[in-house]
């Protein structure tokens, strides 16, 4: 039987490399897989938790995470479509015409 | 035997992470999303949640990582392999993340669960764990299930409204 700690920390392991990924790349696409990357260290946790509590609530949760990160890589795609039609790049650091 | 699998895919998913997020070719990083993905969905196999396993590879493994291979190669992303992958503060973006790391893991020390739900392995196994999970989704969590089918709605119009080529009228 695996402790439930090694669970959650592997689910911390996977949120904080994606953290790290979306902190230090620049090119949209991979901070969207970083992205991707966190919200799965959440179900991770979420799921170990549920088996551990025997409870089907952390389940349901990491269902909803999906359907958002359906949603999230849908509008997050077509707006890099919509900015790669203004200028030809995905280097974010490029995109300063809002001097944002 | 269970830990000797758990082993496996922790340093499977873990390696293929920071392949995706260290590999300079955007396709590289998705063809290691999905290699990861598999794992994940295998550690839910590991915690008796076949229908997330499932749904694991058919939602993001089949929905989302084609609609990710989809948008790059629709753009051109030639420049892109040739420029250095981090930015130059990237030290600054390791040290924040090992700092959540270890605030994470000190805090998960004094943390302990005690099984007080009414779904055992026993009550699942019994009732099939797609049904069991059925029964809660669409009982107890019926409002924000509607929600979520909003949310996946105003997904749809946004993206075609975003990425839609405007009229010249």
């Amino acid at each position: 039987m695996v402790p439930l700690h090694w669970y959650l920390w592997l689910g911390s392991l996977v949120f904080c490399i994606g953290m790290f990924g979306f902190l230090t790349r620049r090119n949209v696409i991979i901070m969207f897989l970083s992205i991707e990357l966190m919200l799965n260290g959440v179900n991770i946790s979420l799921v170990a938790l549920s088996h551990y509590m025997q409870d089907l609530r952390g389940q349901v949760l990491t269902l909803f995470v999906i359907a958002v990160a359906a949603a999230e890589a849908a509008i997050g795609l077509a707006i890099v479509i919509a900015l790669f039609r203004n200028k030809p790049t995905t280097h974010l650091d490029e995109i300063k015409e809002m001097k944002g | 035997m269970v830990e000797f699998f758990f082993g496996f895919f922790a340093i499977m998913i873990l390696f293929c992470s920071v392949m995706v997020v260290m590999s300079r070719n955007a396709i590289h990083s998705v063809l290691w999303m999905l290699v990861m993905f598999f794992h994940v969905a295998g550690v839910y196999l590991m915690l008796n949640a076949e229908f997330l396993a499932a749904t694991q590879i058919i939602v993001y493994a089949g929905a989302i990582l084609v609609l990710f291979l989809f948008v790059i190669m629709l753009l051109n992303l030639r420049e892109e392999m040739n420029i250095e992958q981090l930015i130059d503060g990237w030290p600054a973006g390791l040290s924040l993340a090992v700092a959540m790391l270890v605030v994470l893991i000190l805090a998960l020390g004094s943390f302990s669960v005690k099984p007080w739900g009414q779904w055992s392995i026993e009550v699942v196994e019994k009732t099939t764990q797609t049904k069991a999970l059925g029964k809660v989704l669409y009982t107890e969590y019926l409002l924000p299930f509607e929600i979520a089918s909003l949310v996946l709605l105003v997904a749809i119009i946004g993206a075609v409204v975003l990425a839609k080529k405007k009229l010249k009228s």
